[in-house]
């Protein structure tokens, strides 16, 4: 059996990861930008509609020369839209905002001369700098064999989450791909919160408080009675949650 | 060295100083050397459950902040000798517990007794995960109703991760008990079923204690239910949690039914 369980379309919260060309500035900066204006005039076109994220990692510098060297590239069209590995005090509401967890992909090759009238009439869009596509990699999944209890939070964007257990009444289990229950779903559990659609929610006994696939949600007061208590799964069509008794 | 029990519940008035002042009795009638220690400073009422309120000198706090030797603040029982109480302070807060303090206290305590009760006090903050930080074994104290039952399922999960033993990762050994169960309420579908507790909670089931205006009757004249009248039916239920937590198997019987009728129920292992 299948019951439409949403009527409302409420607001969506996704996370999202873009590609960024991560500038790595040196002190002195004059040097560091000479060095930039002579790759710049090699291909005027480079930085433009590129998003550029600032490394100052480990400088030794006050907020008077950030703010300095972030005119200085905005002086050169270069708009930075982040800055990593600065410290609090050193960003404020005039400057980007900091970014951390950053994860690296291969170098971006820097234009060469004879690519220069190319790239200055048509300026290579962002997708193509995205790294080749890396060799498939299994799933990572976590399992947990024991009760997840009142309180608890597991929380898992890397993947599924499997728990032999039941999982208690003001509890919570947050992933990025689907959940698995064998046990009783009575607290919360969140599936595919990283814009992943096509997670499910599987438990033995639903008695759920509250359910939710890629940031579409249900409350307990919505969902179909006759699901209760039942083996069910629940998943996504469009913008509909739909559930099912399983078996 | 002795066994360091903490008696904890999450929710207030679910009968934690009851049952400590019960099982600590209990014991001791047996023979083992038995301290009950008061955990929670500012509320203290086990000194009064336990007949004690009028020869309370020094506390748990004097020890800790050493205004006073342990053996000074230990007060033995008029009844059973090998009960005593280490009472909470009244006037303090619970800022007064450090963990080094509490740590030396335990300490001393489970070299000179058999068994170290600590009376938890509700909630989930200072006082409750000190009470619960040395001990090797936990009574969760648990009323069938919901809210009594998720409170206790936190806590449960605070047994497994805020104990040392946790810490070192070792499982520290958990046992329900089940107070103030009314088979009339039951009868007629007001409370939660026993089984319905032990599934949400998935711990071994320690005992069945029922409600019984014994327990009241005995609080008021300053005596644990199991010394006040022995013969009564909490005072028997109590007996049947200690014999069973010092290992005997037992099957748990319903108050109110015929023994070994439900046996097969509760005889189950809870995983």
């Amino acid at each position: 059996m299948t019951d439409v369980l949403t009527q409302s379309r409420p607001i969506r919260l996704k996370g999202r990861s873009f590609l960024a060309l991560a500038l790595t500035p040196e002190l002195p900066f004059a040097d560091w930008l000479a060095r930039l204006d002579a790759l710049a005039s090699r291909s005027a076109g480079f930085f433009l509609r590129r998003p550029v994220v600032l490394d100052v990692e480990g400088l030794d510098i006050d907020r008077a020369q950030l703010r300095d060297l972030v005119s200085e590239l905005s002086g050169r069209g270069v708009r930075v839209m982040g800055i990593e590995g600065a410290r609090p005090s050193l960003l404020g509401a005039d400057l980007p905002p900091a970014m951390s967890d950053g994860r690296a992909t291969a170098d971006i090759e820097p234009p060469t001369a004879d690519q220069q009238t190319e790239t200055t009439d048509k300026p290579e869009p962002v997708a193509a700098l995205a790294p080749a596509p890396a060799p498939v990699q299994a799933m990572p999944s976590m399992v947990i064999s024991e009760p997840v209890r009142s309180g608890q939070s597991i929380f898992f964007p890397d993947g599924d989450v499997t728990i032999v257990g039941s999982v208690a009444s003001g509890a919570e289990v947050v992933a990025g791909g689907s959940i698995h229950i064998y046990g009783s779903l009575r607290g919360r559990a969140m599936a595919g919160t990283i814009g992943n659609a096509s997670a499910r929610i599987f438990c033995h006994k639903l008695e759920a408080e509250l359910i939710a696939i890629d940031g579409l949600y249900k409350t307990a007061d919505d969902m179909e009675a006759g699901l209760r208590g039942k083996p069910v799964q629940i998943w996504l069509e469009g913008e509909t949650i739909k559930a099912a008794t399983l078996g | 060295m002795g066994k360091v029990i903490v008696v904890t519940s999450g929710k207030g008035g679910v009968g934690k100083t009851t049952s400590s002042a019960a099982l600590g009795a209990a014991l001791a009638q047996n023979g083992d050397k038995v301290v009950v220690v008061d955990f929670d400073v500012g509320l203290r009422n086990l000194d009064l459950v336990m007949g004690a309120e009028r020869r309370v000198v020094y506390d748990i706090v004097n020890v800790i902040q050493g205004e006073a030797k342990l053996t000074q603040a230990l007060i033995r029982d008029k009844r059973v000798e090998t009960l005593y109480l280490l009472p909470a302070s009244q006037t303090r807060d619970k800022d007064n517990l450090t963990p080094e303090g509490v740590e030396k206290v335990i300490a001393a305590l489970k070299s000179a007794f058999d068994w170290v009760i600590c009376d938890s006090p509700a909630g989930i903050e200072r006082g409750a995960t000190l009470a619960m930080r040395h001990a090797d074994v936990a009574i969760v104290v648990t009323n069938p109703e919901v809210s009594s039952v998720r409170d206790s399922d936190r806590i449960i999960g605070l047994l497994d991760s805020k104990t040392l033993k946790a810490e070192n990762g070792e499982r520290i050994e958990k046992h329900l008990l089940l107070t103030r169960y009314d088979a009339a309420r039951a009868e007629r579908g007001d409370m939660l079923k026993v089984d319905d507790v032990l599934e949400i909670l998935s711990i071994p089931l320690l005992g069945i204690i029922p409600e019984s205006m014994d327990v009241l009757r005995a609080s008021n004249v300053g005596a644990p239910v199991t010394l006040a009248d022995g013969r009564s039916a909490p005072a028997l239920a109590y007996f049947e949690a200690t014999r069973r937590l010092k290992g005997e198997s037992l099957p748990v019987t319903l108050p109110g039914e015929k023994r070994g009728l439900l046996g097969k129920i509760f005889g189950r292992k809870a995983a």
